[in-house]
């Protein structure tokens, strides 16, 4: 069966490209680039190449390219360092919907004795810079926000939360994994200190991300150990990866010409499904939102249900229902929207890429009423005016 | 990804018996359902059973359910298992049967088999005119709150399904799955509901050997009295009370052990099971083989 891949915001396929520069790396080249003989240190240069391939992508100095494991070590080595830069700051300002591994890091902080400010978004998914400004005072350490929501697509105005950050002498870090690689960056000019990326999400392998540091930065290293990444992330380096993020790096700089080809596959497929079936929304802004994501709530149905009804047919999607999390609540993105229940857990997001084509597209839309019909079939829920839900006025309020 | 067996699937794909069932006023036949979740919890399922009502038969059942791939496999696994059971021994359908039927599901899963047995229980209570809300006001006290469930339902769920931990007591009735600041106090009412049973058993069995060893071939008439007495106050009441019911002993002529049913067991027509079941092969198990149980 043909696999229609539209989980992007999950994973990506490695670029055949990618990996034929991986190969010799796991290969012949097996040296450890810290080693001093020149066998080891032709791996050296190569991770300098690859730093350069990623700083060029983000508009930024080699210098400012620390290689990490993946997201969640960026994103958690970027809270502790900017913490750790004004230790005196006891005061972090986040969003109610960021990936767990800034939530968890902020939960914890706050059993340390940090206060956590938690900035709301409204129903199309969106922050209130006033409402970061409200928050904002001289015991303000950090402001870490998204720049794209994974679930919805939704791209904060992060040049505006850096200013404002910037204002109150505060760090301003941006957990950049769903936008690097979608959309140009010029962190040269930005009002970013500190930004996360992973290698995954922009078709190099899972295992490897970066972390940007801004130049002049006071950054305390994570992890301690060896010298490697100038002291500033200890352990050996997962060369091939690096290699693999450089050369993903480099083709997704040229590949960001064709973004709005995959915006407009995704804006057909989001069409096509909001013309053919009733009762549903795209959750999220309607512009200021990744050019590969929709996020559509289907009414009355049950978001895993869809899932499986997808996979039969080799679609892979994902979903905000509590049943697709293991959590029993659904996702805590698009409850933070105060979406009513009857949209939250029937949910489904589709995610493009470069590698996604209009048969896909067509292969969907063709599938997409037909299993929706069948479940909302089963469902004893089939309209807001169903006798069931006339009670149960959380079902229906927006809250 | 959920790793769902061939079953669960199938009836997922290819359910049976969904829809609703039509009242036709077909004379000798009643038509009822029973509702259980709701759109916030993620799950709901309307249970429509059309009953016999001579021979208080299930005749036909259907499911419309609003879930997930396994609680709809499990609201069909249910509909399949039920029909042509009477109700006292549909009654009787437990969670772990509907879950066994599809060939077990996900721990994390289970809460659509239990979703499947309180339907069952809601549709025939509906018909049986017994009220399902004036059960909760016995529940006993809210545990957790986020999704609505009392200590007795996870006590009931602990002690069917042999649950030793809070994670499984989220998986099978939702209880701890959301704010998750409930969970200190599920493990309480599990570490209550252990000992409970171990000491149970533990001092039944010593007063059982001991009165057997004392009196070998007979009981006198106090020490029959006094065990049943205890098997009723230990054993038996703490399930009935779970389900909303109760039980008195009212006399006992030689071996003839008259009770008062009350509570929903008072009036509920699956009485005789419950007095067969839960209490007669109790006390035949516990006291005496040739005990008969009567309700008066």
């Amino acid at each position: 069966m043909n696999i229609i891949y539209f989980d992007n915001n999950a994973t990506t396929k490695v670029d055949p490209v990618v990996l034929e520069a991986m190969l010799p790396y796991l290969q012949e080249y097996y040296g450890n680039p810290s080693s001093m003989h020149s066998f080891g240190g032709q791996v050296g240069k190569a991770i300098k190449s690859a730093r350069l391939q990623v700083a060029a992508l983000l508009g930024a100095e080699e210098s400012e390219i620390i290689f990490t494991s993946c997201g969640t070590e960026g994103n958690n080595t970027a809270i502790r360092a900017a913490l750790a830069a004004q230790p005196d700051r006891k005061h972090i300002i986040t969003t109610e919907v960021e990936h767990a591994c800034v939530l968890n890091v902020c939960k914890q902080l706050e059993k340390q004795g940090y206060t956590v400010t938690y900035l709301s978004v409204d129903h199309q998914g969106q922050i209130d810079l006033a409402e970061l400004e409200a928050a904002l005072t001289g015991n303000t350490a950090l402001v870490s926000t998204m720049y794209a929501n994974n679930e919805t697509g939704v791209i904060f105005p992060v040049e505006e939360v850096g200013a404002l950050a910037k204002a109150y002498g505060a760090t301003c870090h941006v957990d950049a994994v769903q936008v690097v690689g979608k959309l140009p960056l010029n962190l040269k000019t930005s009002t970013i200190d500190l930004l996360t990326l992973s290698g995954h999400k922009l078709h190099a392998p899972k295992g490897v991300g970066a972390l940007y540091v801004r130049r002049g930065f006071r950054f305390r290293p994570f992890l301690l150990g060896g010298h490697q990444e100038r002291g500033r992330r200890a352990g050996t380096e997962n060369v091939a990866g690096l290699i693999g993020l450089g050369k993903a790096a480099e083709l997704a700089q040229q590949h960001l010409d064709c973004v709005n080809q995959e915006k407009q596959l995704r804006d057909r497929l989001e069409q096509g499904l909001l013309s053919s079936i009733p009762d549903c929304q795209v959750n999220g802004h309607s512009t200021k939102r990744l050019p590969n994501t929709t996020n559509i709530g289907f009414k009355y149905i049950e978001g895993e249900a869809i899932l499986f009804s997808l996979n039969q047919y080799g679609v892979c999607a994902s979903s905000g229902s509590a049943c697709t999390s293991g959590s029993l609540e659904p996702s805590h993105v698009l409850r933070a929207m105060g979406l009513p229940y009857t949209i939250l857990h029937g949910s489904i997001r589709f995610s493009l890429s470069r590698y996604s084509t209009d048969a896909e597209v067509d292969r969907v839309l063709e599938l997409m009423p037909g299993i929706v019909d069948r479940l909302r079939a089963l469902s004893p829920f089939n309209s807001d005016q169903a006798d069931w839900l006339q009670d149960r006025e959380e079902a229906l309020v927006v809250r | 990804m959920w790793e769902y067996t061939e079953k669960v699937l199938d009836l997922f794909y290819n359910p049976k018996n969904q829809g609703a069932i039509a009242d036709a006023n077909e004379p000798g036949i009643a038509v009822v359902f029973g509702e259980v979740g709701s759109i916030a919890c993620g799950d709901a399922l309307r249970l429509h059973l059309k009953i016999d009502i001579a021979s208080d038969t299930i005749f036909d059942a259907r499911f419309q359910t609003f879930g997930c791939t396994s609680a709809i496999a499990s609201s069909s696994a249910l509909t399949e298992l039920i029909k042509g059971l009477t109700l006292d021994q549909a009654l009787k359908l437990t969670n772990k049967e509907i879950a066994d039927y599809l060939g077990g599901l996900p721990e994390a899963k289970m809460h659509c088999s239990v979703m499947g047995q309180e339907a069952l229980e809601a549709a025939i209570y509906n018909y049986r005119g017994i009220e399902i809300e004036h059960h909760d006001e016995d529940e006993g006290a809210l545990i957790c709150t986020c999704f609505g469930v009392s200590e007795n339902k996870i006590r009931r769920v602990a002690i069917e399904n042999n649950l030793t931990t809070a994670e499984q007591v989220t998986s099978y009735v939702k209880a701890g799955g959301g704010c998750s600041s409930c969970l200190a106090a599920i493990e309480d009412v599990l570490i209550t509901v252990q000992r409970e049973t171990a000491a149970t058993s533990q001092r039944l069995a010593t007063e059982i050997a001991v009165a057997q060893e004392t009196a070998p071939t007979t009981l006198t008439t106090v020490q029959k009295v006094t065990l049943i007495q205890r098997v009723l106050e230990e054993e038996v009441r703490p399930v009935l009370l779970a389900d909303g019911g109760d039980v008195e002993l009212y006399d006992v002529e030689g071996n003839t052990v008259k009770v008062l049913l009350k509570g929903a067991c008072g009036s509920c027509s699956s009485s005789t099971a419950t007095l067969k079941i839960a209490i007669e092969a109790r006390l035949q198990e516990r006291v005496l083989s040739t005990l008969v149980v009567e309700s008066v």
